[in-house]
């Protein structure tokens, strides 16, 4: 049982508060993605985590136990690193056996537990080269295999696949999710990448500023984003936004029409997903400007009194630049948010 | 045609500053190792042949200098202290300077940009000026004339290159590696020993030498502070006066090679020092 518990963890480099206030549970075996764009102090959370970092203010125990006060190496924890960090000076084998030989196990152990991981990461043919003779993407798989070697509670990724071209990066994705489900550890993974987090994750930390905006699912995060940075983050491209009137009694005016909303006396933003639009003969009223057709799709980058707004289409509907379109949003898509604080309105 | 004479233009300009550049190389070169180049003859002459003029370009390989040089009295004793001064500095500068390096590289604290501009600043005061205080001391402390007097006085001057050094050598090692090693059940003692030293023990090798080099090469403070047990260099420098010239030749040659051979054996962690990759 490796359930992870964070709480009211702060953390200040002089000046800079990185981190505010931090409150979140991972339960055991779960995977969960911190999510965030660079500076967002999600690697200074997960090295907190690890103990190569200390909270200024706050708590962490790792199976109800507190570990804030704990080494690296007594946490029962293991991490993979965004370059790898792969001992130049030893084999592939003894990179992965480096961790069992510091527990001191026996030799036959040893052996057994990094050629069981090796087989496992598909490197069993690499065991006697050295870092230098590997390419980046072997050398990540002996990074996540030194990991999983340790049998740990917790496995600590700090976006282990950035450094990896695009089509690999894909394929090591689903490899590392299916290793990691089968391996009854609890995992914290650390990225930008927001379709790593939509494809890997079964709760998405998505965070902003130090703070954690959202903790959900992937299809939560998605369909019912908490905040504004949420919904302008999450997605590609991202939600669209327009002020929104107040015309009375949950009846909002959105670019000249009336729709149906929250019940709320100021002022809101109305937003909705770009997939989430059909032409119709009532609607929003769209100027387009751009037509970028994607295969699937047609992007329609295009104007709505004067903000910009993205309408994602069938590839078979013929749009120019300058036609006038309809759009009418699906209902239950629709989503509103109190410009004051950010937070979504229900 | 414009095109044809441009192209002859460039290829005299280009031509000529291959020369330059040849020759320049060619003359630099030849500064350095014509003298060598003289002393390996004058060596390697019979004792008698020493004075003749013109030499041989082909040395003589008449082993009778080095035969009389290790048959002079005090001198093996000299070459003795010499290598015991030497390998002393060399054990203390580095024990003493990679911690000093490995802090520098490693942790940020307040004074550091001081620090390190003081680790230099011990090499502006001229050594002569220190000689006679310092001598002054060691009669007081009994440390005159002593191996580890003289030593300690060494290590001083190596120091700034052991700091410097093994800095530049512990900043080209990822923090990550030794972070991995921690997470992975190391200590920070260990992460050192099983990750860090590995990896830069050819490096400390190159400083440790280098260490050993300033101190076989040092003359001045072994000259003021030893008097019964002098190193190869001071003992030579007192019997400048007295000598024959073969033996000077010889013990300058003793001098010269293991500093020649042990600095083209680090050349490449020197340039690290100074910044310059060596490709």
């Amino acid at each position: 049982m490796a359930q992870i518990e964070i709480k009211n963890v702060a953390k200040r480099f002089g000046t800079y508060q990185a981190l505010h206030d931090i409150n979140l549970t991972i339960q055991d075996q779960e995977f969960m993605v911190l999510l965030g764009a660079s500076g967002c102090g999600k690697t200074t959370l997960l090295r907190i985590i690890a103990g190569l970092e200390t909270a200024t203010t706050g708590e962490v125990s790792i199976g109800g136990r507190r570990v804030d006060h704990l080494a690296p190496k007594d946490r029962g924890i293991a991490m993979v690193f965004q370059n790898y960090a792969v001992f130049p000076h030893l084999t592939v084998f003894e990179n992965i056996g480096f961790g069992l030989r510091m527990q001191k196990l026996p030799n036959d152990e040893v052996k057994d537990r990094v050629e069981r991981t090796a087989e496992l990461m598909h490197i069993e043919q690499l065991l006697k080269r050295y870092s230098g003779e590997l390419s980046g993407g072997q050398r990540q798989r002996v990074a996540v295999a030194r990991a999983l070697a340790m049998e740990p509670d917790v496995i600590l990724m700090d976006e282990p696949l950035s450094n990896l071209d695009a089509l690999l990066r894909m394929e090591m994705r689903a490899e590392l999710k299916g290793v990691l489900a089968t391996s009854n550890t609890t995992a914290i993974y650390v990225t930008h990448d927001q379709v790593e987090a939509m494809s890997m994750a079964d709760r998405i930390s998505v965070m902003h500023q130090g703070e954690i905006v959202q903790a959900a699912s992937p299809i939560e995060v998605y369909r019912n984003p908490a905040a504004e940075f949420v919904a302008g983050f999450i997605g590609n491209p991202p939600m669209n936004f327009l002020p929104a009137a107040p015309a009375g009694d949950g009846k909002w005016t959105v670019a000249g029409q009336v729709m149906d909303g929250p019940r709320s006396g100021k002022p809101l933003k109305f937003a909705i997903r770009p997939e989430d639009m059909r032409p119709a003969d009532e609607g929003l009223t769209a100027t387009a400007k751009v037509v970028e057709p994607l295969g699937a799709h047609l992007l329609i980058t295009c104007e709505v009194q004067g903000s910009m707004f993205r309408a994602v289409l069938d590839s078979d509907m013929s749009v120019n630049p300058g036609d006038q379109l309809t759009l009418a949003p699906q209902p239950d898509r629709m989503r509103w948010f109190d410009p004051d604080t950010t937070l979504a309105v229900a | 045609m414009t095109a044809v004479t441009t192209d002859a233009v460039t290829t005299d300009t280009r031509r000529a500053g291959r020369w330059v550049y040849g020759s320049a190389v060619v003359l630099l070169c030849a500064w350095v190792i014509v003298p060598l180049y003289f002393l390996l003859i004058n060596t390697l002459s019979a004792p008698d042949t020493v004075n003749s003029f013109p030499k041989p370009f082909i040395p003589e390989f008449d082993l009778g200098s080095l035969t009389f040089f290790a048959n002079f009295a005090g001198m093996l004793t000299a070459l003795k202290n010499s290598i015991l001064v030497a390998g002393l500095t060399m054990i203390m500068s580095i024990v003493i300077g990679a911690p000093a390096g490995y802090a520098l590289s490693r942790f940020d604290f307040r004074g550091k940009e001081l620090f390190r501009l003081l680790i230099l600043l011990t090499r502006a005061f001229p050594l002569p000026l220190l000689a006679l205080p310092l001598a002054v001391m060691f009669i007081q402390t009994g440390l005159d004339d002593t191996v580890f007097g003289l030593a300690l006085v060494h290590t001083t001057l190596a120091i700034p290159f052991a700091v410097l050094i093994t800095f530049a050598l512990f900043s080209g090692i990822p923090l990550e590696l030794e972070e991995a090693a921690w997470t992975l059940g190391c200590t920070r003692l260990t992460a050192f020993s099983k990750v860090v030293l590995p990896l830069i023990l050819p490096g400390i090798t190159a400083s440790a030498i280098f260490a050993f080099v300033i101190s076989w090469n040092e003359v001045f403070a072994a000259a003021v502070l030893t008097i019964e047990n002098r190193t190869l260099t001071a003992f030579l420098l007192q019997n400048l006066d007295t000598s024959p010239l073969h033996l000077k030749f010889a013990g300058g040659f003793i001098l010269v090679v293991p500093a020649l051979i042990f600095i083209f054996a680090v050349r490449k962690y020197l340039f690290a020092m100074w910044g310059i990759a060596n490709r």
